[in-house]
Order: C-alpha cells, then sequence, then structure tokens
C-alpha cells in the first residue's frame, strides 16, 4: 500500500517547499497584521477604513479565488493597463511570490484581529505609566506593549498558523511544486492516487502535530511572567 | 475593466451561484446531522468508541480539504474493481457527489468539534437540576444538554458554516461548475481573468455577508434570556455583522 515507486524522494522536496512556502507566508502575514492592528486602533478615520476594508473583503472571498486573481488576474491588468499606454509587455508572475504574497496578505487580515485583540488586552494603565516614567511613544511599545501582546497573541497566530499551511496546498493550482502538487505528479505517473494522497495527507497531519507542541512550548514561553497558582 | 464581459457572463455565473448554494445546503444539513451523535461518542467513557471518533475528527481537521478531496474523488479511482463490485463506483465516479462527500464529513469533523466543547459547556448545575427531576440518558440529552450545547455552540458554528460555503470553491477543481468554476471557465477562454475572478468575489462577498447578518438575527432570537430587559425590542435596522472568524 505505501509502496512509493521510487517517488518519496520528490514527495519529501514538495514538503519542504510547503514547510519553506508556510513560514515566508507567516512571516508576510504577521508583518501584515501588526499593519493592520495599528490602522484598525490609530485615531485616523481614513486608515480605519482601508483597514476595515482590508479585513472585511479578505475573510468574505474564498482563498482559492483570491489566489487565481492574484496569479492570473494581476498580470492581465498590468499588460491591459500598459496596453493602454500604447506598451506590449509580458507579465508573468513567479508561482512562489505570487503564493506567497497571496496566502500572507489573506492570513494578514486574520493575523490583524489577532493583534488588535492582543493590542486590547494590554491593559492602558501601563502605557499611561510608561509614559509617566519618561519613556517615548516607540520605547513604551517596544518595552512595554509588545512583550506583553505576544502573550495574548501567540493562541491566536497559533490558529492562523494551523489553518494557513493547510491553505498553502491551494497554491498547486498556479503549478508551484510544493507537497500538494509533488502528490499529484506522482499519483498520475504510477496510478496510484489514493496511495499518494493518503502520504501526503499524513504528511500534512505530522505538520500539524509537530506545530501543535511548538505552539504550547512557545505560550509557555510567552507566559514565563505570568503567576500560577 | 470589460463590463461587457461581465454583463454577458452574468447568467451563467448565477447559475454556479446556485450550485455554491446548493452544495454548501446539502453539506451542512448532512454534516449536522452526522455531528451531533459524533459529538456526543467524542465524549463517551470507553475508549474503543471514543478513539476512532476523534481519529476520524483529527485527520479532517489536520489535513487540507484539497488533499481530502483529492483522495476521494481520485483515490477512490484505485479501488474502482472493488467499489464496482459492491455498486459503488457509480456514485464515486461523479464529480458531484465526491465533492458534497468530502465537504460533509469535513465540516461534520468541525462541527463535531465545535459541539462536543459545548456539550462540556453546558453548565453542572442545569444537568444536575434535570436530574434532580428524574431526567436521564436520552430524555435528559434531548431536553437540556443538546439544545443548550446548540446555543452556546451557535457563534462557533456560523462560522464554520461561513468557512465551508468558502471551501465550496475548491470543488471547481474537481470539474464542478460553482461560481468559481465558472469564472475560471470565462477566463480561460476570453482571458478576461481579474473581470471574472472580480466578479466572482464580489458575488461570494453577497453570499457570505448575506448569510452571516442571517445567523446573527437567529443568535440574537436565540440569546433573548441572556439579554437586558430593556432591549427586548430590535434595535434600528439590521444587528450588527461582524466580520466571519477563522476556524
Amino acid at each position: 500500500m505505501f509502496d512509493l515507486q521510487g517517488y518519496g524522494g520528490l514527495l519529501l522536496s514538495g514538503f519542504k517547499l510547503t514547510v519553506l512556502v508556510g513560514v515566508a507566508s507567516m512571516a508576510v502575514a504577521i508583518a501584515l497584521g501588526m499593519l493592520g492592528a495599528w490602522a484598525k486602533v490609530t485615531p485616523h478615520r481614513f486608515v480605519n477604513a482601508v483597514a476595515g476594508l482590508y479585513t472585511t473583503v479578505v475573510r468574505g472571498v474564498p482563498e482559492l479565488v483570491l489566489i487565481l486573481l492574484v496569479y492570473y488576474g494581476v498580470p492581465t491588468l498590468i499588460q491591459d493597463f500598459a496596453t493602454g499606454f500604447g506598451a506590449d509587455i509580458r507579465v508573468n508572475l513567479n508561482p512562489f511570490a505570487a503564493g506567497v504574497l497571496t496566502i500572507g496578505f489573506i492570513y494578514g487580515a486574520f493575523s490583524t484581529e489577532v493583534f488588535r485583540g492582543a493590542y486590547l488586552a494590554v491593559p492602558k494603565g501601563q502605557l499611561e505609566a510608561a509614559r509617566a516614567c519618561g519613556m517615548t511613544r516607540t520605547m513604551a511599545a517596544r518595552r512595554i506593549l509588545l512583550p506583553q501582546m505576544w502573550r495574548y497573541a501567540i493562541p491566536g497566530l497559533g490558529n492562523v498558523w494551523m489553518v494557513l499551511i493547510k491553505a498553502t496546498a491551494l497554491i498547486s493550482v498556479i503549478e508551484l511544486h510544493e507537497l500538494m502538487r509533488a502528490a499529484q505528479v506522482a499519483a498520475q505517473a504510477t496510478r496510484l492516487p489514493f496511495t499518494f494522497y493518503l502520504t501526503a495527507s499524513f504528511l500534512y497531519l505530522g505538520l500539524t502535530v509537530v506545530s501543535m507542541l511548538l505552539q504550547q512550548r512557545l505560550e509557555t514561553w510567552a507566559a514565563r511572567g505570568v503567576r500560577r497558582a | 475593466m470589460d463590463w461587457q464581459i461581465i454583463w454577458d457572463s452574468l447568467p451563467e455565473l448565477l447559475g454556479g451561484l446556485q450550485l455554491t448554494v446548493e452544495i454548501t445546503a446539502l453539506s451542512v444539513a448532512i454534516g449536522l446531522v452526522l455531528a451531533v451523535p459524533l459529538a456526543i461518542l467524542r465524549l463517551h467513557p470507553n475508549p474503543l468508541i471514543w478513539t476512532p471518533v476523534y481519529g476520524f475528527i483529527f485527520f479532517f481537521r489536520g489535513t487540507p480539504l484539497l488533499v481530502q478531496l483529492f483522495l476521494i474523488y481520485y483515490g477512490s479511482g484505485q479501488f474502482s474493481a472493488e467499489l464496482r463490485a459492491i455498486g459503488l463506483w457509480g456514485m464515486f465516479r461523479e464529480a458531484y457527489f465526491c465533492g458534497v462527500l468530502t465537504l460533509t464529513l469535513n465540516t461534520a469533523a468541525y462541527t463535531a468539534e465545535i459541539l462536543r466543547g459545548a456539550i462540556q459547556g453546558v453548565s453542572h448545575g442545569e444537568v444536575e437540576a434535570a436530574r434532580a427531576c428524574g431526567m436521564s440518558g436520552r430524555l435528559l440529552y434531548r431536553r437540556i444538554i443538546i439544545p443548550k450545547a446548540f446555543r452556546l455552540a451557535w457563534p462557533a458554528y456560523t462560522n464554520e458554516v461561513i468557512f465551508l460555503l468558502q471551501a465550496t470553491s475548491l470543488v471547481s477543481i474537481i470539474t464542478l461548475m460553482d461560481i468559481t468554476g465558472v469564472a475560471s471557465k470565462i477566463a480561460s477562454s476570453t482571458f478576461a481573468f481579474y473581470e471574472l475572478y472580480l466578479t466572482a468575489a464580489v458575488l461570494y462577498l453577497i453570499l457570505v455577508y448575506g448569510l452571516l447578518a442571517v445567523f446573527k438575527r437567529i443568535e440574537w432570537r436565540i440569546s433573548g434570556h441572556l439579554r437586558e430587559a430593556k432591549d427586548v425590542q430590535p434595535p434600528e435596522g439590521a444587528p450588527e455583522v461582524p466580520g466571519p472568524q477563522m476556524r
């Protein structure tokens, strides 16, 4: 049943690429999430509205549609735009970059909500106290706000990561040779689809289990300053 | 932006919308029917009973939906002889059947886990009171635990349904003509990629936020006992609708 017919190496390299895509997208998502959370709480109407639009639209549209929109839509949009100026150019997106940016962009919206919640969970009095001690705004954010935000944000970010890593399977539709695509190639070549998709699913399960363990350790680390009964 | 293409393909996209709604409704309904017994069995004290249920839930929550879809749709081909022997091959050959089956099992696993949490969240005092009134076993579940758990689970279940609605877009990969499928088909023949995918995105947005409003309305109705007396009259206009969360 689990005779991989020599395609084990292909699956393994696909697995590595899946992890790489996942980590890179997560980095994009965290950066966008912090930016989005700042944009949501900052006292500026226009910035609030942009951040609100971002989270509303991204969370209401399927990932697959957004991936197809970015990978196929953006190049044609640029080309049509260039044609309008009389230029004839061909744009091809790199599937890795397109995949990472799209997944990061989607889960940035979910991270925005996580960071916003974490920001609201830090008592305001602490920031006021830091300012009263003479810290500047950035210093107070770096010393007081961020270390505590992580503690509230890590469980939420862990959930984002779990969903994100599974969503990377979708970028197989844009021909990036990650785990799902590798399983597809092997399944078609050997005519053993069940074997290969089941193997792929166990690799994803392994990733989930390892992520769960890591998340627990991270949560303990982030809560190291909290007294427990 | 070529508005003409959008206008011309709108009837076909609306046909796709119908399929999206149909698949969502079918999977949500069957998934819910499966999820209730699964959640109860998941809490059974006998490990011979709860372990397989936990395994099922763990598998469907821990792997990507696309893998599950391919496992059932393409993977069943590896057993075509066996399936033919028991007369099921005709069903597994159909993309529609496999799509609904996968989505149903997937949402059943997620919903069972939501319900499990809610059943555990039913306060002990209520169960105790019911027992004192002489209820036990099925009667206790039917009258007290399940209705209470549904109220507790409703916000999380709302997210699950929204998520499933969006997840139905994956069936376009196994050749079904839902919103995404129709958009992809027309886009690849006309090269109007962003026009069609943007229109598809707008259709999904309408569906998602429409469904969310309905579910929030129901939540408002079933949480009447938790509100202050002064809020009994419904507020002007629709209740406030926050965006979908992640499951």
